[in-house]
């Protein structure tokens, strides 16, 4: 697991590196410095100034270059912890990118945004400790026992003894609050979420007038983290008593042995001055443990943290590009042979089941059918944005399968039904359909798309800036613009999922004009609850709980007296009135 | 982030701020923690004394008088050193356990009052800022506080009183040398502020950049679809690196400032022992006289040396409390944030008008019930004579020359009037963009009009609770949000005391009945992310039938069937009558059969009314609406 997060450190190894060398540089000098001036008290005789100086220099130097190592080693940390933090997050990032639905609702969104924030500053906090303190502190604990040792070895074993037990009441500890804090982190996420979805839906919320009702809510899923998190605290708490206590005994049994010792031996087997060294080294051996466990808390905290991001980073995306997959779309014609398609699992309900379909290269297929029809899910399944459960689609001949993931979605444009446009002007919404499009191409697409001339009104017209969801241009405006944005791929297969809803019925039939006039070798496929939106397809499909129940042009459809023909009569008798 | 040229700032006065937050809440509690702090620094402090005793008092004369001539004075001071170190140990254990709950007990105040401000935010909050940067005051923000408050905050008291009983230690034996230690400490006190200082500036950056970075994610993550259909993964991935990279670079520069802050401390306490070392050998050396709080005499070796000692362990608790700068500067710059978003102005209300339940007393007069009659008036009290009168709930909408733009350079809509009589049925109709959505964002004052009237029964709504103004309006939107919970809960959010019979019911009302049925658990399944897993008229569907269950005398229907193919919408719209039936309706949609059927049609063309009539005499007028159906029939 740590191995695994341990690859992200990349560049930044050399700073990972230098850190605790330059921090074992630090501890060596910062070590030699109280002996030193150990010496200089001993020299303090009130009649040499010379000595005094001339250790005072010394005394200096050897701070300066402490100074030294303890900068480059603050700043190398600061560099290589953030740098592994920066590191993480962008392979969470494209990791996620890489994901398929399904992943993504396996985790949901708003733990995968926890994730990549919370759970890696948490591991930033731990590396930098670590990669700081992991070296300082068992340093320091070595020079400090050995120091003991050479003084007293009997008296230095109680210190000694004292490292055992605080190492298993440290590890009883983080033993009981391991497994809380994974309970913990899960309802965090389960409390962010509801901040998300009243961020998401606050019309909603106060349209209802259900703000009383929400914080009611949200009151008692933070007080349960609350609860939690401070029963888990209140254990980690007892990390700092368990060690004054360890202290403590340590060093009431020196002083009581030792001052016992000095006395019956006459001062012979051990002095007072050793003493004191004694207690100073016995304090810096505990504060050396107390830091650890300080470090062991931190790293506990950030156990659980790794674990959430190593199991982003190794979740394999159920939907991947084959290895030398197909990069030529040869046409635009598509083949549905016996698809069957469960969005899960779990889920007990096919949404398609056994569609068989043939469609030309360059034909208009329109869809029709009743909400939950699972017309969004055939269609999803041409651009492989989930794969079948069972049969195969086949787009120019060839299994989705087998293309190369990008190639294939290259030459598929999809508008989908919810449509989305991102924060930046017009122009550059336009051009995620194609990178190096010249501004001709966009205008042209637009024109296409009939949202050249609603452009054209705007004071900045393409430069104009979209907010972030697209908030400032209406629906009807949203969806032609990301019309345009699917044409200007020049696809050989272009989808609409029922993406004109917005938009009148003239400008719907224009749109239809002009793509029956300039891409007619382009498949179409329009999804849309209008009639008059597909009734001069070239073959019209009507789906009914994931079934293709009627298939035919209009004139045959009508013909049959079905669901169409409902359809079709429910929309146009208002007008026969007339 | 809404002003990005200022660059973020750490304001002045917010760790007092935060100081009078926590005192707010737990003030007994926290006299306890610092109570005890205050004892397990003294347990510290003094066992240090405690050993000098014991070599002076036991040590000393028991090497020439034998152990048995000071066992007493030996017992004596091992038990007082137990019973302190008992002290500070149960003063430790104390405080950082009460320590604990007063932390997470203070992240609970700050998240709940952060969630009550932002639901009591106008709709403009929210058009204006990212979600995910208002999703980052909880998460990274409160986390940076989490830091604060448990360790830092502890750990800095524990360090000033530390260093407070050192100095005085000091004083006791040299003033002179204790002024020169003050000099220094001034050098200290200027190298910690100008480090902490541009640590703390950076890491306002970085918690800025990381809202950022989460605004960021969460969009992405919102346009997943669409990021996949065009294959934009690696423009998304681009744009992630630079934002990452700026963090990056925030997030080391402030981390460096604060990291190097204890080598340098701790090395000018070295030298500082070294200059002390040589005032204290210049001292000795021309017998200087000492000034103390204890004695005056002349300085000698003795306090020299303890002198030295002492001033070594202050630097060295100074530099060991100079390692919580980062995680201080982290805190801080999070707590201005979180206090910031308390800070915003709540949505304005001055409304005074209620509503109320109502009967009608035996002369038919209307007044106030005690419970749920069904019927509902306005309690309208008059400031100036101090009468109340109560106006019965009918749902009489009027718009008397309203002009509204969101911002005020741009006017969206201009001189609106209109009339709905209760019960009226009111269609909006026109190209996007021309304002039907804005209109009813006005009825229910999710945004306040400059200029102009809106009347609710007669009442200028400015005068009316937005509670209780929006308490008798219905609306289905055209983006359907969905809550985490059953299908059931769903729908009860309409009305939450309706009865699992009344949401079943309006489901039928909604056609909805039948899917939820078939779904994995009926009305019992639970859903999440937004219903993602239902298809959009699935969801417009739901958002209808819980419409149905508030039973609201005026309902707003804002493209509510868009995604609902027109064969469902049949069988809906038999349900949709009835729900239509005695009360006002404003219907926007773009198929105009759905507002054939209106007592009166609205015709907007930017912002303005420019036809108005029922069907048949917009019909008659051959104007827009006339072109805009006989387009229909063209297409045909």
């Amino acid at each position: 697991m740590i191995r695994k997060l341990l690859k992200s450190v990349r560049e930044y190894k050399k700073e990972s590196i230098l850190t605790p060398t330059f921090v074992a540089m630090e501890v060596v000098l910062e070590c030699l410095l109280p002996l030193i001036m150990a010496s200089l008290i001993d020299h303090m005789t009130g009649n040499d100034m010379g000595i005094i100086v001339r250790y005072g220099i010394v005394l200096v130097i050897l701070a300066m270059m402490s100074l030294a190592c303890g900068t480059i080693s603050g700043r190398y940390a600061a560099t290589a912890s953030c740098g592994l933090a920066k590191n993480l997050r962008q392979d969470l990032f494209f990791k996620i990118q890489d994901y398929s639905f399904g992943d993504i609702d396996l985790f949901s969104s708003s733990s995968l945004v926890t994730r990549m924030t919370t759970d890696v500053t948490n591991v930033q906090n731990a590396y930098q400790m670590i990669i700081r303190g992991a070296v300082r502190t068992p340093l320091m604990m070595i020079f400090s026992v050995a120091m003991c040792m050479t003084i007293h070895v009997e008296m230095a074993c109680i210190f000694l003894a004292m490292i055992p037990v605080l190492g298993i009441a440290l590890f009883a500890i983080v033993a009981t609050v391991y497994p809380i804090f994974r309970r913990i982190f899960k309802k965090y996420d389960a409390l962010n979420n509801s901040v998300q979805e009243n961020i998401a839906g606050i019309r909603v919320v106060k349209s209802f007038v259900r703000e009383d009702y929400e914080m009611k809510k949200f009151d008692t899923a933070a007080e349960e983290v609350r609860r939690d998190f401070t029963y888990a605290e209140k254990i980690l708490a007892l990390n700092n008593p368990v060690m004054m206590l360890c202290i403590n005994v340590a060093m009431v049994l020196v002083s009581y042995l030792g001052a016992r010792m000095i006395i019956s031996s006459g001062g012979s087997a051990l002095s007072t001055g050793d003493l004191s060294a004694l207690i100073t080294y016995g304090i810096q051996i505990l504060s050396s443990m107390m830091m650890l466990s300080f470090m062991f808390v931190l790293c506990s905290l950030a156990a659980e943290s790794t674990n959430r991001i190593v199991e982003v980073l190794d979740h394999d995306s159920v939907l991947t590009s084959p290895e030398g997959g197909k990069t030529e779309v040869p046409d635009g014609s598509i083949t549905f042979d016996h698809v069957t398609f469960r969005y899960s699992d779990k889920s007990r309900k096919n949404a398609l089941t056994d569609i068989n379909l043939k469609i030309e290269a360059g034909k208009t297929i329109g869809i029709i059918g009743g909400t939950g029809s699972s017309k969004s899910s055939l269609i999803q399944l041409i651009s492989r944005l989930y794969d079948v459960t069972e049969g195969a689609v086949y787009v120019g001949g060839t299994d989705v399968r087998d293309y190369d993931l990008e190639a294939l979605r290259d030459q598929v444009a999809v508008v989908l039904q919810k449509n989305v446009l991102f924060s930046g002007t017009i122009k550059e919404n336009i051009r995620w359909g194609k990178k190096d499009a010249t501004d001709e191409e966009i205008i042209h697409a637009c024109q296409l798309a009939q949202a050249d001339e609603f452009i054209r009104q705007f004071p900045d017209q393409y430069d104009t800036y979209i907010e972030r969801g697209g908030t400032n241009v209406s629906g009807g405006q949203k969806q032609r613009l990301c019309i345009a944005r699917a044409l200007i791929k020049k696809p050989k297969i272009l989808i609409l999922d029922d993406s004109t809803s917005a938009v009148d019925t003239k400008t719907d039939a224009l749109i239809r004009k002009a793509f029956r006039e300039e891409i007619p070798n382009t498949t179409k496929i329009i999804i849309a609850q209008r009639v008059s939106s597909v009734e001069d397809a070239d073959q019209i499909l009507v789906m009914d709980e994931g079934h293709i129940v009627e298939q035919g042009t209009s004139e045959e459809l009508l013909k049959l007296n079905g669901i169409y023909r409902e359809v079709y009569d429910s929309q146009t008798k208002s007008k026969e009135v007339e | 982030m809404a002003d990005k040229n200022k660059g973020p700032e750490m304001k002045k006065g917010t760790f007092s701020r935060l100081m009078k937050y926590i005192f707010a809440h737990y003030s007994w509690k926290i006299m306890i923690v610092l109570f005890c702090i205050v004892i397990s620094a003294i347990s510290t402090v003094v066992a240090t004394v405690f050993l000098q005793r014991l070599i002076d008092e036991v040590i000393t004369p028991g090497i020439t008088s034998g152990f048995d001539a000071v066992r007493d004075q030996f017992m004596m001071i091992i038990s007082l050193m137990i019973l302190i170190h008992t002290a500070g140990v149960i003063g430790s254990f104390t405080y950082t356990r009460i320590m604990a709950g007063v932390t997470q007990g203070i992240l609970k105040h700050f998240r709940t009052d952060m969630f009550n401000k932002m639901e009591m935010l106008p709709i403009k909050y929210f058009d204006t800022h990212a979600h995910g940067d208002i999703m980052s005051t909880y998460t990274n923000d409160t986390d940076a506080i989490r830091q604060l408050i448990g360790q830092s905050l502890p750990m800095m008291f524990q360090t000033i009183l530390s260093v407070t009983s050192m100095v005085i230690m000091m004083l006791c034996y040299s003033i002179w040398l204790t002024i020169a230690v003050g000099v220094m400490s001034i050098s200290i006190v200027y190298v910690t502020k100008k480090f902490a200082g541009a640590s703390a500036k950076y890491m306002m950056v970085q918690q800025e950049t990381l809202a950022e970075e989460e605004g960021f994610i969460e969009e992405m993550m919102n346009g997943q679809k669409v990021v996949k259909v065009f294959c934009h993964e690696e423009e998304s991935k681009e744009e992630f690196k630079k934002i990452n990279e700026k963090l990056f670079e925030a997030g080391r520069t402030a981390n460096a400032n604060g990291n190097v802050l204890m080598p340098i401390l701790h090395n000018i306490g070295n030298i500082m022992y070294v200059l002390l070392a040589l005032i204290g050998g210049l001292m000795v050396y021309f017998q200087a006289p000492n000034i103390s709080l204890v004695e005056n005499g002349v300085v000698t070796i003795g306090i020299i040396v303890s002198f030295l000692n002492m001033s070594r362990q202050l630097s060295q608790t100074i530099g060991q409390a100079s390692m919580q700068v980062p995680m201080i500067a982290m805190g801080l710059a999070g707590a201005t944030r979180v206090f910031d978003l308390l800070d915003q102005e709540p949505e304005f209300d001055e409304g005074y008008v209620t509503l109320v339940y109502a009967r009608r007393n035996e002369k038919g007069e209307l007044e106030e019930a005690p419970s749920r009659t069904g019927l509902w008036a306005w309690k309208h009290p008059h400031k100036a004579d101090g009468t109340v009168t109560y106006v019965e709930l009918k749902g009489r909408v009027e718009l008397e020359h309203v002009d509204f733009g969101y911002v005020p350079e741009k006017m969206v809509l201009h001189d609106i009037s209109l009339y709905a009589k209760p019960g009226q049925k009111i269609a909006f109709v026109g190209a996007t963009g021309a304002g039907k959505t804005t209109i009813t964002n006005l009825i229910n004052r999710f945004y306040d009009i400059p200029d102009g009237k809106i009347r609710y029964d007669g009442i200028n709504i400015n005068k009316i609770k937005k509670h209780d103004l929006r308490h008798s309006l219905g609306i289905v939107l055209q983006d359907v949000n969905l809550f985490t919970g059953t299908v059931m809960d769903n729908i009860r959010y309409g009305r939450l005391v309706a009865t699992d019979e009344e949401c079943i019911e309006a489901a039928k009302l909604a056609n909805a009945h039948g899917f939820i049925e078939r779904l994995p658990d009926g009305y019992q399944t639970m859903l999440t992310g937004n219903g993602a897993s239902l298809s959009q008229g699935q969801r417009q569907l739901i958002s209808i039938a819980r419409a149905a269950v508030a039973n609201h005398p005026v309902m707003i229907l804002d493209e509510a069937t868009s995604s609902i193919d027109t064969r469902t919408e049949a069988l809906v719209s038999d349900g949709m009558d009835n729900l239509m039936k005695g009360r006002t309706v404003f219907v926007i949609a773009h198929r105009l059969s759905t507002v054939r059927n209106s007592n009166a049609i609205m015709v907007l063309d930017h912002g303005r009314i420019i036809e108005r009539g029922d069907h048949d005499d917009l019909i008659d007028q051959k104007g827009v609406y006339y072109q805009l159906y006989t387009g229909a029939f063209e297409l045909e």
